[in-house]
């Protein structure tokens, strides 16, 4: 079981705490003059998503956290988990809507995300910072209508919905920022 | 900077002395992790303080001394603290630590002047604690005190003493409302933490240890000096009983620093500020390393 003492702590390192995996966001040394010297860190659970405070007093050792971020594949999904393979093995892993949460609004069959595992398990699902995605629904822009911001509802190939400027079509390919869920321009 | 402490200290005829920074012995307090260094023909420790050199210098009768120096604290990283420091100690015969922190402020004044400072608060120990947590820290219960940090969300998981508790609630929540632009001065300290300091004449629980605050910033540390050497080695002797218990590596109490104070330390206080600190806040600077050269991990 690997271990890291206080001393290692630092933005980035993983590690369990009361069963889960957390990532040390912020790690604070704090030592009155002479005294005994704290570790105050801020945490994410990896799990849960919630940022919790925590103080170790320094030189006390944590249990490492096997996690880490892996560049995965997306392939399908059958409504109750969306699988993945590793393109270097390609080994197949299941992820659960947890995991995925709001990067199913843009997974595209083939397209490469970032997953974080622990101890082999999904955790979580980044999807690239842009995709290209098909419209596959959306009414002809009626020219002159200005009334609603020259932008339109369409859904694309994922089944998301996003407002789009009058003059795209449905088979428009869009570029489209995951970050902001907005339209950014049409794809080649 | 160090124009402007040279001036000072050579107005008020101290004299600058240069003291080993290589030692054959470490100091005992736990709370310190001293540097050991093989020198080919034996280990010594690097100084955490040049507090020994100059307390034997003092018994020789050097008279006022200051130093500006190197040390060395084993695993103290942060945006604050870098393993090694520079530090400006320096003695006074005669003073007391109340004299002292009138010279530590006029000293400070003068080499923070550029912060516009609205002079300094003095503050006991006591009375901090009373200010900030409506408690005595001296006489409440070690309970009183988890609770204290339960309720702030401060405790680790492992168990704390009562001192390691009267440290997370001064550095958590009592040096926090310390005013930006004032520096508060903490005397008189609980004698379990009087490190070096000499226990108060008229108050056995206290010792006449001060800090000085800017803010929640830590910039000095100044005793008026223990000189019985007994009471020393004694101190000594409980340091290496809870190094042991606390599964830190034993360190030997320094019988030369002993021999010192039996041929007799002069009557004197002494202080030791971190010049890293007091550059960072002439410099507006947010972590020790943008005053640094090369901070520990580039060096």
């Amino acid at each position: 079981m690997a271990t890291y003492s206080t001393n290692e702590f630092r933005g980035g390192l993983k590690i369990m705490l009361d069963g889960d995996p957390y990532s040390i966001i912020e790690n604070e040394f704090v030592k009155p003059g002479k005294g005994q010297a704290f570790n105050r860190v801020k945490v994410r659970n990896l799990k849960t998503g919630r940022v919790i405070d925590k103080t170790f007093k320094s030189g006390e050792s944590v249990e490492a956290a096997d996690v880490l971020d892996k560049d995965m594949q997306y392939l399908y999904t059958d409504g109750e988990f969306w699988h993945f393979m590793d393109p270097d093995t390609f080994e197949q892993v299941a992820a659960n809507e947890t995991a995925v949460a709001d990067a199913k609004k843009w997974l595209k069959e083939q397209d490469v995300s970032v997953m974080t595992l622990w101890n082999g398990e999904p955790l979580s699902v980044a999807p690239p910072n842009f995709v290209e995605l098909t419209v596959t629904q959306t009414d002809p822009g009626v020219r002159g209508d200005t009334a609603t911001g020259a932008t339109k509802p369409a859904f694309v190939e994922t089944g998301a919905e996003i407002k789009v400027p009058l003059f795209i079509e449905e088979g428009d390919i869009l570029k489209i920022d995951t970050r902001t869920g907005e339209y950014v321009s049409r794809a080649k | 900077m160090l124009k402007d402490i040279r001036a000072f200290f050579d107005a008020r005829q101290v004299l600058e002395v240069e003291t080993p920074i290589l030692g054959s012995f470490g100091v005992t307090e736990p709370a310190l992790n001293n540097m050991v260094v093989d020198t080919g023909a034996d280990r010594r420790y690097l100084q955490t303080s040049p507090e020994y050199a100059m307390k034997r210098l003092l018994s020789a009768g050097s008279g006022d001394i200051y130093q500006v120096t190197r040390a060395f604290r084993g695993a103290e990283y942060g945006t604050r603290h870098n393993p090694e420091f520079s530090i400006l100690e320096w003695y006074r015969l005669g003073m007391d630590h109340h004299d002292l922190m009138d010279e530590v402020d006029a000293l400070l004044m003068e080499l923070l002047s550029n912060l516009s400072l609205r002079g300094s608060k003095r503050l006991s120990y006591r009375e901090a604690f009373q200010e900030s947590l409506d408690i005595d820290p001296v006489l409440c219960s070690e309970t009183t005190l988890m609770e204290l940090a339960s309720e702030r969300d401060l405790l680790p998981e492992q168990s704390l003493s009562r001192d390691d508790l009267l440290d997370l609630l001064l550095s958590m929540v009592v040096a926090k409302t310390f005013p930006e632009d004032q520096l508060s001065f903490i005397y008189d300290w609980p004698v379990s933490q009087a490190a070096l300091a000499r226990v108060l004449p008229d108050d056995p629980a206290c010792a006449g240890r001060f800090e000085v605050y800017l803010g929640e910033l830590e910039l000095a540390n100044g005793f008026w000096e223990l000189s019985n050497a007994d009471e020393q080695e004694q101190r000594f002797k409980l340091d290496r009983q809870e190094r042991e218990l606390s599964g830190l590596p034993d360190i030997e109490a320094d019988p030369m620093l002993l021999d010192a104070l039996r041929q007799g330390l002069p009557e004197c206080s002494g202080v030791a500020l971190g010049l890293d600190r007091i550059l960072m806040l002439r410099q507006g600077a947010a972590t020790i390393n943008d005053v640094l050269a090369f901070p520990w991990e580039r060096s």
